[in-house]
């Protein structure tokens, strides 16, 4: 199977559940694996559905601060040929709401938006959202890499902020289809494992040994209802 | 009036009510949370996408992530526990059908031989009252009733049974297997309680999504709620459910025996009695022990049991350790597989040395991690970080990030060390004098404090996992914990394994339960949780809890056919 394949496969959960995951009885029927559609709740209690909703009804973050949040998410990750960007996969709207669920967030989210602010205004007398594009980059390079030498003390500050608006966005995009797709996840639907395979092993300096293996589940009798002999052997 | 009233649905009341309502006795199940069943999908987490979770699963609201599936963890609403200065015991409690076993990581492990009467190797501790051969038996029923995968390998302490077969390696695995290899320690396929194969009728085969702490709707993993109790409860007719009430005390009478619960209704929060021949404790070895002890009459002054004083002492839990690894030949690797298999290891290493060339008692097995999961809260946090080990740079955004982000992923593994603690009478659960929850009933405030047996212990667990990353090609993350930080050993409690706080024993002065897990005190209360363990080895209780709780379950139908009780 080929990634992309793969991966429309996963956005169908139900689906996958019968076309990819399915084995064959030893009788050559076909065994039939759950259907796992996936529903529009998320399993929630009572006193977690009254949480939820009142984290959402919350404000924190105001238009200003959110637009920042926007500019910067797309720096990080802006699209590709390939994949969309981060504020198309919405990670505002996520940041948005984990601060809120999490408010040891709001104090480093609300200061650093307000540090860096007052950056651009130091450098170029403007809001950070009013910059132009090369202004942003040349604030950016200075607080996105790590400085664990102190050779840039005023970015300090700076550079802690960049790391947690860059650890949020990367969680908030990774974390949604879109970012499922550019990663390739290949995961959470009912399939039949069956070990490594022979081309992924290929690439490594590892291997299946035999008498390992010759212990392990035979995927064809599955569906046989398990029946031992009077040691602990397994006869069926 | 019930001829028996079970406390607590988990893997110990699950199984009782299951054996004494097949039996054709009348059961009352007795649980403190609400009805849950893991094919309900309005209250299923299985098979969700992170998106799902306005948080992508992160802890907010539930201690080990938004789709794990336990109601309650380390706090309950309303409930508290307290600590002794100086202490911190932590304990996890789920309030729902099945309790823990909803969402346990269904490692299922036999004590051996030499765990039952370790005393005589080391002379710690205490020997239990009986030995491997008494409940082997009931292993092997619990084998083919429950069902469990793993391997014959013959081994002296880490008996063979009566396995489904284990599913293969995942990748990351197989380097955990090179590596220990290496390191000269054994590593044999896990022994997990989930279907790899079909095991009857009423339950269905794995379906591979890794997520069994989500509790299964195919009900191919072990939890109490879909294997014993709903069976049991549609079943025979013998069994009547409370959910939502919760057990304050047992009541006796005049001649100190048993005649049934004082419980609170949680929804109009009054009090109400049942009335039964016989009770059968299943709440958790704390939870147990904290209604023993709220149980105080003119018979049993010291609460119910607790003639020896011995109620909440001896409680242990095992030792846990860790450290994580890159793994740069997993860099770049191909992602176009499924690679879910079960929930959690596929592979792990059983207690390997003699501890006669050791500094510690006891030993600890390892448990394995790692592999393609689906990214949730949590991923891509400090990813670049880890370029530190290849010589690249740190930090970054853009296409870099991206580039990071899908070479390092599924590139980080893990290893979890799972040991035995000694049990020592001053680590306790005790009532608190002046706390009580919002029913009234006066709560557990903790005493537990590791000796240097758990900390020398923790600190071969470091040496051992960096001799192990080391022979795998990998590198340790983070720093190797120092002597100031107990050698990286975890708080008690937190590996929830805690057992021994109604230890049986032959001796009334110095047990609470005979070797039936019947209470001396009081021969018609019966304990089927972890409380009578008098030492909880280097495995994991829950196989242990269950194939016990058959023994005392038939040992209470056999007196109830006896009309003793």
């Amino acid at each position: 199977m080929k990634r992309r394949d793969s991966i429309k496969v996963l956005l169908v959960g139900s689906i996958a559940g019968a076309t990819v995951g399915s084995a064959c009885k030893t009788d050559g029927t076909k065994e039939i694996l759950p259907d796992v559609t996936s529903t529009n709740v998320y399993g929630r209690t009572p006193s977690e559905k009254e949480h939820d909703k009142k984290v959402k009804e919350e404000v924190y973050l105001n238009k200003h601060e959110l637009a920042t949040i926007a500019v910067l998410c797309d720096i990080i990750l802006p699209a590709t040929p390939t994949a969309g960007s981060a504020t198309e996969a919405g990670v505002p709207d996520f940041i948005d709401f984990i601060v809120k669920d999490l408010p040891y967030h709001q104090l480093p989210m609300r200061g650093g938006l307000m540090w860096l602010d007052a950056e651009a205004n130091r450098r170029f007398n403007k809001d950070f959202v009013s910059c132009s594009p090369e202004e942003e980059i040349k604030i950016i390079d200075d607080i996105a890499y790590p400085d664990p030498d102190g050779k840039k003390p005023e970015m300090s500050h700076g550079i802690k902020f960049f790391n947690l608006i860059r650890n949020l966005t990367m969680t908030g995009y990774y974390t949604t289809k879109m970012g499922f797709e550019d990663l390739g996840v290949t995961s959470n639907y009912a399939n039949v494992w069956d070990g490594v395979p022979a081309e992924v092993l290929a690439d490594h300096d590892v291997d299946y040994d035999p008498e390992w293996v010759a212990k392990c589940v035979d995927q064809s009798k599955r569906m046989d209802i398990a029946e031992w002999d009077e040691k602990g052997n397994l006869i069926t | 009036m019930y001829d028996a009233i079970i406390v607590g649905s988990g893997a110990g009341g699950g199984m009782a009510t299951k054996i004494l309502s097949e039996a054709g006795m009348k059961v009352a199940l007795v649980e403190a949370g609400p009805y849950f069943d893991p094919k309900d999908p309005a209250t299923a987490t299985q098979m969700k996408y992170p998106w799902e979770s306005p948080r992508r699963g992160a802890s907010t609201k539930r201690a080990f992530g938004d789709f794990d599936m336990s109601w309650g963890d380390w706090k309950v609403e309303g409930e508290p526990y307290t600590q002794k200065e100086g202490t911190d015991f932590m304990w996890w409690r789920s309030r729902m059908l099945g309790g823990r076993t909803n969402h346990w990581g269904r490692i299922s492990l036999r004590f051996g031989p030499k765990d039952f009467k370790h005393k005589d190797v080391d002379g710690l501790g205490e020997n239990w009252p009986i030995s491997y051969d008494d409940i082997k038996p009931y292993y092997d029923r619990l084998d083919k009733m429950v069902g469990v995968f793993g391997s014959n390998e013959n081994r002296e302490n880490d008996p063979d049974g009566f396995f489904l077969p284990p599913p293969k390696p995942r990748l990351h695995e197989l380097y955990y297997i090179k590596g220990a290899r290496k390191a000269g320690v054994d590593v044999i396929p896990s022994r997990l309680s989930i279907l790899t194969k079909k095991l009857n009728n009423d339950r269905g085969v794995c379906f591979y999504c890794s997520q069994c702490n989500r509790s299964c709707n195919a009900y191919a993993d072990f939890s109490s709620s879909s294997v014993f109790i709903i069976p049991a409860v549609n079943g025979t007719g013998q069994v009547d459910l409370y959910v939502n009430s919760m057990v304050r005390s047992v009541t006796t009478n005049d001649e100190g025996k048993a005649t049934g619960v004082s419980f609170i209704n949680k929804e109009d929060r009054k009090e109400y009695t049942l009335k039964g021949r016989s009770v059968v404790l299943g709440a958790s070895a704390c939870s147990t022990a904290r209604i023993l002890l709220n149980s105080k009459s003119k018979e049993h002054p010291n609460g119910l049991g607790n003639s020896s004083d011995v109620v909440g002492r001896y409680l242990h839990d095992s030792t846990g350790g860790g450290r994580m690894a890159f793994v740069p030949a997993l860099m770049n690797r191909k992602t176009n597989y499924n690679e879910d298999g079960v929930g959690g290891l596929h592979v792990y290493s059983p207690w390997w040395l003699d501890n006669k060339n050791l500094d510690f008692p006891r030993g600890y097995h390892i448990e394995v991690w790692g592999g393609l999961g689906m990214p949730s809260y949590g991923f891509g946090f400090n990813v670049s970080d880890l370029n530190k080990h290849i010589g690249e740079e740190l930090g970054g955004y853009g296409d870099k990030l991206r580039k990071d982000a899908k070479r390092f992923y599924g590139a980080v593994m893990g290893m979890a060390g799972r040991g035995e603690a000694i049990a020592d009478k001053n680590n306790r659960c005790e009532i608190d004098p002046t706390v009580v929850d919002q029913f009234g009933i006066p709560v557990l405030r903790f005493d537990y404090k590791w000796s240097d047996y758990e900390r020398y212990q923790a600190r071969h667990m470091q040496d051992t996992f960096e001799e192990i990353i080391h022979g795998l090609g990998g590198v340790a993350l983070g720093d190797k914990p120092t002597k100031e930080q107990d050698w990286g050993l975890l708080k008690p409690g937190q590996i929830i394994h805690e057992v021994g706080t109604t230890r049986m024993g032959n001796d009334p002065k110095t047990s609470v339960t005979n070797k039936y897990c019947q209470l001396h005190d009081a021969d018609n209360v019966f304990v089927v949780d972890a409380g009578p363990f008098v030492s909880q080895a280097d495995k994991n209780c829950t196989w242990t809890i269950m194939a016990l709780a058959m023994r005392t379950s038939d040992y209470i139908v056999e007196q109830y056919k006896k009309k003793n009780i």
